[in-house]
């Protein structure tokens, strides 16, 4: 039944490799961006706040298929924007690592806001009461309570995110999915097989993330 | 207005506010000159490229609003189907029998975690080859169905778990003492409250669905509203003009339908009616193709 895997035609590692440094790369990314973005979106400027906002509703309701294809038909066929990458793949790599930043980032940013939230107003008055600088309110008191906050949510776009590199596969990066789609179209015998393979690979991956990170969260939550 | 963040600003932090906002203007007006004069540079702002927008109505009546027509009847399809069938996996969640809870929990979690293009991609060979009922020109619209229903059932699901959960005990605890039993008490008291309290999550939800279709014009051959891209492109030979449009109306069905769920959000939450129980849009703050909070 699962025969076709022997046979060395198929890189099945290698493709759920790529779909691993593609989430790693494009994690790393967006929550620097997204870090970015929330840091807009509180802030006391308000222009930064709007363009957060705006940015935030834009690009988080626009298919991120689209962003994807945007960035290698606009960026880089049309306009000539290649980002360094000097073959087909290494290109098609980091338009689609861009692409997932620039969502992904989305979703970080509403998260770390979110954290924010959480945390009661009482707590900056109480530490501002004792006197204690800006920097130390927002170092000693908010963020570190924030970011507890936040962990479970940040795991889910994590996971998200591992699954999102899929449609990297629509600009031809050879990841699992385009994988997935050659090997279902050579071997329509072993269909559920070929599925099961993959399906299992995403289980691998997205469930000790999702297991590991909501055991931290629970483990580090703030109680109120 | 005092956050948790910074206070009311006195004269010295308006004054350093003004230095962000100006520093802010030059870093934004440096860079949209930077993407214009590139633009330029590839005679992307030529007029011709976006005036058929304007001037010509057959793009407008051939490809995009056709493909939008095609994106939201996927996307309404897919959503008929899967909220019944995800209603049903939701209550199999909350069975008290072990045998239902169990199985039902493994379907769940398994749809949620397999990416949903695999799923549509799974769905097409499946329809070559055990279904060849279907003709190649439907093929593309099934299978986009078929994945967008496994996953999201299993989404709706968590909602709908997640809806029954957020009513208080003391509805339950009534229920029981007026003597309901235990099915009385879902069909005639848990289910009707969650379901109002899902409704800006369920709304929310079809913003993904919308989205996710896009996948299956790029990969699968669906002719809906990101599809059309290339058509228009190659008539046109305006690639980014076209998919900025295409971008923009997405935008403003999904915008239109997130603010309306929030807005169904607050009024649910203000009512006095509801329990004041509700799912709300942040709790499935789910991203397209994408993994579900909800429950998790």
């Amino acid at each position: 039944m699962f025969d076709f895997l022997d046979s060395g035609q198929y890189d099945l590692l290698g493709a759920f490799w790529v779909t691993v440094q593609l989430t790693l790369y494009s994690a790393v990314g967006s929550l620097i961006w997204g870090t970015v973005l929330a840091g807009m979106r509180v802030s006391p400027v308000p222009l930064m706040r709007a363009f957060g906002t705006a940015y935030v509703n834009l690009v988080r309701n626009t298919p991120l298929t689209l962003l994807i294809i945007g960035s290698s038909l606009g960026l880089s066929q049309t306009l000539g924007i290649n980002l360094g990458g000097e073959t087909f793949k290494e290109t098609g790599f980091r338009l689609a690592v861009l692409a997932l930043t620039a969502y992904t980032g989305t979703f970080v940013c509403e998260a770390l806001r979110s954290g924010i939230n959480t945390v009661p107003v009482g707590q900056a008055e109480a530490a501002r009461a004792l006197g204690l600088s800006f920097f130390q309110v927002l170092t000693l008191i908010v963020l570190p309570q924030a970011f507890r906050a936040v962990i479970a949510p940040l795991a889910n776009v994590l996971i998200a995110l591992t699954k999102n590199t899929t449609v990297a596969a629509a600009i031809g990066v050879a990841e699992a999915a385009l994988l997935m789609k050659e090997m279902i179209e050579n071997e329509a015998d072993a269909l559920f097989a070929v599925f099961g393979i993959f399906a299992l690979g995403f289980c691998l991956l997205t469930l000790p993330t999702g297991l590991l990170l909501g055991w931290v969260a629970k483990r580090v939550a703030v109680k109120r | 207005m005092s956050s948790v963040l910074y206070d009311v600003p006195g004269p010295k932090a308006k004054a350093r506010n003004w230095i962000y906002t100006a520093g802010f203007l030059a870093l934004f007006a440096l860079a949209a000159w930077w993407i214009l004069s590139v633009m330029a540079e590839k005679n992307q702002l030529d007029a011709d490229k976006w005036t058929p927008f304007v001037t010509d109505a057959r793009i407008w009546t051939t490809y995009l609003i056709p493909g939008l027509l095609e994106t939201l009847k996927a996307g309404a399809i897919a959503m008929v189907i899967a909220l019944p069938l995800g209603a049903l996996l939701g209550m199999g969640r909350l069975s008290d029998h072990s045998w239902v809870r169990v199985p039902v929990g493994a379907v769940v979690e398994f749809f949620r975690a397999i990416p949903v293009l695999m799923l549509m991609v799974f769905g097409s060979a499946f329809f070559v080859k055990f279904v060849p009922a279907v003709s190649s020109d439907l093929r593309p619209l099934y299978a986009v169905i078929t994945g967008l229903v496994l996953y999201n059932a299993a989404v709706i699901a968590e909602i709908v778990r997640a809806g029954v959960q957020s009513l208080p005990r003391g509805q339950t605890d009534a229920a029981k003492a007026i003597g309901m039993r235990k099915g009385q008490t879902m069909v005639y008291v848990l289910i009707p409250q969650a379901v109002t309290a899902m409704l800006p999550a369920l709304v929310s939800q079809l913003v993904v669905i919308l989205k996710d279709t896009a996948l299956g014009g790029s990969l699968l051959g669906l002719t809906e509203l990101l599809a059309t891209n290339r058509q228009i492109s190659a008539n046109y030979a305006n690639t980014i003009a076209t998919l900025v449009v295409i971008a923009l109306i997405y935008i403003a069905v999904n915008f239109a339908l997130t603010s309306f769920a929030s807005w169904l959000e607050g009024r649910l939450r203000k009512s006095k009616k509801s329990t004041g129980a509700v799912v709300g849009v942040a709790d499935v703050n789910d991203m397209a193709t994408g993994n579900n909070s909800a429950g998790a």
